[in-house]
């Protein structure tokens, strides 16, 4: 157990120290060189530019809405997978799950887009309606997300509901709950757990995405602003500075999540 | 050990979102310390001796092409025949990419534009280069020789690879009457018959062609240089790009992107290259399109290949630099591209009897109008004195107008 540990220590906690400490540099206005004098003033910056709360806001909001979205689409499918399917067609149902893991993030997104363009499917199913697709747009980055990560959400998912004994359901039952009691007092306390698991990813996974918002959007996340601040203006601490923020965020998310239970359900 | 699987586990969850938030930045070396030594005292290579077996390029889309795009353009393939040197290009998409690129050391050279070159030889990230070495430098035009963007102090840093302007495409179909100004672009009265479909550059050096445009609309500004922009003249041309953000439907630094934009009809109207024009007019399924210069003129470029100081092909990248200024590579590449090509002998050796004369290729008149990308510096370089936005300040703004 001491190896794994120790090696995930160095490798792991030690990178995030290096870029907690990067973000205390600052960079030299006139030869862009780092200087390495420690101070916050790149947190002042954060907090001070609206730009970034923005982004920072929008970022999280997104996030929120695609682990939502995949909340409600996925449990569903694993509720069938996990109680409803016989043997033979819950395997095929994990695979179909797993099966968009297999071909590459890339092809994914640009489907998304070639779906979503103007002359698109999208906007042919909807103009007979009379409506109009979303475009390329903040919509369309929460649409190809809640996609991207469903996967993440449904395997949790199946995994909390196959934890829990029929005889549970059936004695629910037979103290006449009805299947709608049933889910609400009984299914659904046993399974939050499960659920929060699968939020864990899906959020931390939309948090520290750049690619598809670029290729769906020109809308801005952190992941752009890092990027940009890396590889356009070279401003190395600014960037490690707002790459702190979703570490951040994700720390005070796992604590909920912990509260929640969810630990016990990975 | 429950605890401690939990506490692994956390670790873990909590290094993937701080990776994936940093960019999965493969190339962020030693943090842009520029690496490499200065360019003044390293002496320029004195003899071009045998090819090392390959090259690797950043390049611009459209300047090294060897069949795979297209098989009637290729003048790569008899260049790696003739010298045995292979060439491996990775395209750069704006001039900050091409500069981060270089930084990494991997490669031998690139096509730096004027808002990258002097970048470049300030960092120490290329070397001067021995025009001695390269006989087909005697044929390039002599208004490109010797140019503040490519030579510092007397030397020179590369060759002259060809200039042209950033033009106006649009779809004909949609846009009516064709606009002969950049106004359809800028968010006016002009623009909302095409709102959402508007692109523009995704790059901070976008904010010159906003100066260019107020430049001739609001002469009250002063704007004389719109890469030397005082307070006052920055933040009326971000606050003209603001105005444009409403009627963007998204921007573009992949010109692919862009090219794919056009031919769906997300896009309508915006900045493009020649060379993307191109793509969308030989793609069948594309509406129409034109790509013009507008009346109130352009920003441009004017190219230079530089070698970079931790070049580990130098033969090679010198023989690449004397073939893409060749004569008839360079009409080719100028041709493909949509520029002026950089050798004065190219002009008779192009498809297009008349492409050097379309492209003004020994027009120094006309390019006097093309406001060059060139990096932005505190010192405005007139009787204003330090008072100009430098490019770090591009930067934020750009973020800020992007929102």
């Amino acid at each position: 157990m001491a190896g794994p540990v120790g090696w995930l220590l160095i490798a792991y906690l030690g990178s995030l120290a290096v870029l907690f400490i990067a973000s205390l540099w600052q960079l030299d206005d006139f030869s862009g060189e780092i200087v390495q004098d420690p101070g916050l003033q790149n947190f002042k910056e954060l907090i001070e530019t609206p730009v970034y709360r923005d982004i920072v806001l929008r970022t999280v909001l997104i996030a929120a809405l695609v682990t939502i979205t995949d909340i409600v689409l996925a449990f569903p499918i694993a509720f069938y997978m996990a109680k409803v399917a016989s043997p033979r067609v819950r395997a095929l149902l994990v695979v179909a799950v797993l099966m968009p893991l297999w071909s590459s993030y890339l092809v994914k997104v640009y489907t998304w887009r070639i779906m979503l363009q103007n002359e698109g499917i999208v906007n042919w199913v909807l103009d007979p309606f009379g409506l109009q697709g979303p475009g390329f747009g903040n919509v369309a980055t929460w649409l190809v997300f809640s996609y991207l990560w469903l996967p993440f959400m449904v395997l949790p998912i199946y995994a909390g509901l196959e934890r829990i004994p029929n005889s549970m359901l059936d004695a629910s039952g037979d103290l006449g709950g009805r299947p709608w009691m049933t889910f609400r007092r009984v299914v659904m306390p046993l399974a939050l757990p499960a659920v929060v698991a699968g939020s864990i990813f899906t959020f931390s996974l939309t948090l520290g995405d750049y690619i598809a918002p670029t290729l769906v959007s020109s809308t801005q996340f952190i992941g752009n602003v890092v990027y940009s601040n890396v590889g356009i203006a070279n401003n190395l601490p600014l960037a490690a500075a707002f790459a702190t923020v979703p570490v951040a965020i994700m720390i005070v998310y796992l604590l909920i999540a912990r509260r929640l239970g969810a630990f016990e359900s990975l | 050990m429950k605890l401690r699987w939990w506490s692994a586990l956390a670790v873990l969850t909590l290094a993937l979102a701080a990776l994936t938030a940093a960019g999965c930045g493969d190339d962020d070396d030693d943090g842009g310390g520029g690496g490499g030594g200065g360019g003044d005292e390293s002496a320029a290579l004195k003899k071009v001796g045998k090819g090392e077996g390959e090259v690797n390029l950043i390049a611009w889309a459209g300047y090294v092409e060897d069949g795979s795009t297209d098989p009637k353009v290729d003048w790569v393939s008899d260049f790696e025949k003739q010298t045995g040197c292979q060439v491996n290009v990775k395209i750069g998409n704006t001039s900050d990419e091409m500069v981060t690129l270089m930084r990494t050391g991997k490669y031998d050279g690139v096509s730096a534009s004027g808002d990258a070159t002097l970048r470049l030889i300030a960092g120490g990230d290329v070397d001067p280069v021995n025009t001695d070495l390269i006989p087909n430098y005697a044929d390039v035009f002599e208004g490109l020789k010797d140019q503040p963007h490519n030579t510092v102090d007397g030397v020179n840093y590369g060759v002259p690879h060809g200039r042209g302007a950033n033009l106006l495409m649009f779809n004909k179909d949609v846009v009516k009457p064709a606009p002969d100004s950049w106004a359809v672009v800028w968010g006016g009265d002009e623009s909302q018959p095409y709102k959402g479909k508007i692109t523009a550059y995704d790059s901070p050096i976008y904010i010159a062609d906003a100066a260019l445009y107020l430049k001739a609309t609001q002469p009250d500004l002063g704007i004389d240089n719109v890469y030397e922009l005082d307070d006052k003249q920055f933040q009326a041309a971000v606050d003209l790009l603001k105005q444009q953000r409403d009627v963007i439907g998204e921007y573009w630094s992949d010109y692919t992107k862009e090219q794919a934009a056009f031919t769906s009809g997300d896009t309508v109207a915006g900045t493009t290259w020649q060379v993307i024009a191109n793509l969308v007019q030989g793609d069948k399924k594309s509406p129409p399109v034109d790509a013009i210069l507008p009346e109130e003129g352009s920003t441009g470029w004017s190219d230079t290949w530089m070698l970079s100081s931790e070049a580990k092909h130098p033969n090679c990248m010198y023989k690449w630099m004397d073939h893409i200024i060749s004569p008839q590579a360079n009409a080719d590449v100028a041709e493909w591209f949509g520029e002026a090509p950089a050798n004065s002998k190219s002009c008779d050796l192009t498809a297009v009897k008349d492409h050097c004369k379309i492209f003004h290729a020994d027009d120094e008149e006309y390019f006097d109008q093309v406001a060059y990308w060139t990096t932005p510096t505190k010192d405005c370089g007139d009787d204003r004195g330090d008072t100009c936005k430098d490019y770090s300040e591009w930067v934020k703004a750009w973020t800020e107008i992007k929102g």
